[in-house]
């Protein structure tokens, strides 16, 4: 808006305004002031989008995303379950194009922070002077004995959506009949704490229907695990005798893998599989260790900005930081990318800054129409982000509310997405 | 006809209406008297009567024979628009399918509602809806429609004005799930509700009288002064 811009700069009220403006740095660089995001999923996207959107072009905002289609997490459970098509949770990034931001599609290598520049696998060098790393998650090395990324062919992870969704789909579908489905569930923390469930879930609707006489083990480090009550209870209703759960106290985290012969060893006890889901241990993505801002396998922020405990011009958001109470989820990276796009707007234009809200729901499908949630409100403190408020479903609740609570979680998903990609 | 094929068990009077293409009094269609209890459901978002207003749904005076989507400033989801300029006109048989599944009749409407399930209870809206309708009758002295409120607030929380800039930054929370568009997928839309509404639900959901999780606790730690910006930040939205 040229026009107003320049008759609003010729009036004396705005040159007092523009002296008594919060003091407002762009460092070293010409122009506007530059923010690049590095992930464009739940937390990034929606980051991106809110900062130009609401600075109505006054800051300088690039997305780098290596995907060209974007295959949300959340949902790609029901796209194995033969709920959702793959291409229903595909998104591209065309609306945050016109929506102001550049979408890069290359990989950041590299994050000097002195210089404050990222670097990336193109060569290209962008500066910034805020950084909003939302990277999502990687495997830790070595978490499962016998499985690398080698292993993901013959034993894929799918724990990020796409090409190894479809690859576990197709093998769950061309299993013998009456073979056995394996799951390596992840320690905590990790992406999604309901997600392994419902994935069980998904994975044992799918067996009900062509392969009934199909067996799943489910290895789980864990003791106990999200919804825990709701989804025993639902297997228990929906799928009786399919589902060996072998959590901590029997050997359940005592497990190793051999991708070639397609064994899982749990607590020293070998079982040929036809199927093995590992799921491992996770960690930030890499991105933020090459930053040097992680401490152990996260990278720590102040909840009331999202802000990096290591430095103050990086923000973190979503599966990759440790703030505290909030599970890693879309939804609270989705929420924690709005508080951070408030208070970047205010530190880079003085925008006025509320004090932050955050809030999380994961809904779960554990048959057909069989839906459950659980979510809390949190605020920030000076330690943490801490919960304030929750719910969870109950058990024993009546059909209608369990198919209301699904299709809510078609409506979220809808309102999600849109609110990430702007479309 | 549509009607027809899915409809088996009407009421005589409705098949009636039908078998003779008469015009029908109110009284011929349902029980007016029960349909004005039926319509508790839809008040909330419609207004009816003398003075009745477009609220979060549009206002039914004479409705019968509107055809889709055609009150002048009222903003129609896409599927209603599109209906209307297809020819949908709201006759009996219309307005019957719609109350009995909304989507199933316009499959992207934005009325949230899941639809009467019984012919009775239809029989008796449209009976009641009928008598604001000036085809055949005209629409009779009746005073607006009493609105039944789920809690009484105090003038002065009504008297809140909100900040539309706290409220913007507030709804940040809301449309993770409702989208700013106004489009429904299963959580219903609140853009361009109005702001007394809004307000109302809102604390009704505070203290727990609206029966939704979710939104007991979203609404559960907002003031009263940010339910108000919620409310004017949303009634503005485009």
């Amino acid at each position: 808006m040229t026009l107003n811009r320049r008759a609003f700069l010729g009036t004396g009220a705005a040159a007092a305004a523009a002296l008594s403006a919060p003091h407002v740095r762009a460092d070293n660089h010409a122009g506007k002031p530059k923010v690049v995001v590095i992930g464009g999923g739940a937390g990034g996207a929606t980051a991106a989008r809110y900062i130009a959107k609401d600075s109505k072009g006054e800051i300088d905002v690039t997305l780098v995303e290596p995907s060209r289609m974007y295959y949300t997490c959340f949902f790609s459970n029901l796209y194995m379950g033969g709920f959702r098509e793959l291409s229903s949770i595909g998104h591209s990034y065309g609306g945050l194009a016109k929506g102001g931001v550049n979408v890069v599609h290359d990989w950041a290598v590299g994050v000097d922070r002195a210089a404050k520049t990222v670097t990336l696998a193109g060569g290209a060098v962008l500066s910034y002077d805020r950084l909003v790393l939302s990277p999502g998650i990687d495997f830790v090395d070595g978490a499962v004995p016998g499985w690398d990324v080698t292993s993901q062919n013959k034993m894929p992870h799918a724990y990020k959506a796409g090409s190894q969704s479809e690859l576990l789909k197709a093998q769950i579908e061309s299993m013998p009949q009456g073979g056995t489905f394996a799951m390596v569930a992840p320690p905590n923390p990790f992406r999604c704490p309901p997600g392994p469930y419902e994935r069980i879930s998904m994975v044992a609707h799918v067996l009900k229907e062509k392969n009934p006489t199909a067996k799943i083990i489910v290895a789980d480090p864990k003791a106990k695990f999200s919804k825990m009550a709701l989804f025993q209870e639902g297997w228990a209703n929906h799928y009786d005798g399919m589902i060996d759960w072998i959590g901590a106290d029997f050997g359940g985290g005592n497990v190793e893998v051999n991708a070639n012969e397609m064994t899982v060893s749990i607590d020293g006890e070998v079982t040929k599989v036809d199927v093995c889901n590992v799921i491992p241990a996770m960690k930030a993505g890499r991105i933020c260790e090459l930053a040097g801002i992680t401490e152990g396998n996260w990278a720590p922020v102040h909840g009331a900005t999202m802000q990096s405990r290591v430095d103050e011009n990086i923000h973190v958001l979503g599966d990759a930081s440790a703030q505290g109470d909030m599970p890693k989820s879309g939804f609270s990276a989705n929420s924690q990318a709005k508080v951070c796009a408030m208070a970047v707007r205010g530190a880079l234009t003085g925008s006025k800054v509320f004090p932050a809200k955050f809030s999380n729901t994961c809904w779960s499908l554990i048959d057909t129409d069989d839906g459950v949630k659980v979510g809390a409100t949190y605020e920030a403190t000076d330690e943490k982000i801490a919960k304030v408020d929750g719910f969870i479903s109950a058990t024993g609740e009546d059909a209608d509310l369990r198919k209301a609570t699904f299709e809510e979680s078609v409506g979220w998903y809808a309102g999600i997405t849109s609110d990430m990609f702007g479309s | 006809m549509l009607f027809a094929r899915r409809h088996h068990s009407y009421v005589p009077a409705l098949a009636a209406l039908f078998a003779f293409g008469t015009p029908a009094f109110a009284e011929d269609i349902g029980d007016a008297q029960a349909g004005a209890e039926v319509y508790e459901y839809c008040s909330g978002c419609h207004e009816v009567g003398q003075g009745a207003e477009n609220g979060i749904g549009p206002q039914l005076n004479g409705i019968f024979g509107r055809p889709a989507g055609a009150i002048e400033g009222y903003n129609y989801s896409k599927g209603l628009v599109r209906e209307g300029k297809n020819g949908l006109v709201w006759e009996l048989d219309k307005l019957n399918a719609y109350l009995e599944n909304p989507k199933a009749l316009v499959s992207d409407t934005r009325m949230s509602f899941d639809g009467l399930e019984t012919q009775e209870e239809r029989n008796d809206v449209m009976a009641y809806l009928r008598q604001f309708s000036d085809n055949p009758q005209n629409i009779p002295e009746a005073a607006p429609t009493a609105r039944a409120h789920e809690v009484v607030l105090p003038p002065e929380i009504l008297a809140i004005v909100g900040d539309p800039e706290y409220g913007e930054y507030l709804a940040t929370e809301c449309t993770t799930c409702h989208q700013v568009d106004g489009d429904y997928d299963g959580i219903p839309s609140i853009t361009q509700w109005p702001q007394e509404d809004f307000v109302v639900a809102m604390h009704a959901y505070k203290v727990k009288v609206r029966p939704h999780p979710v939104m007991q606790m979203m609404a559960g730690r907002l003031t009263d002064e940010e339910i108000a910006a919620l409310a004017a930040y949303f009634a503005e939205l485009e």
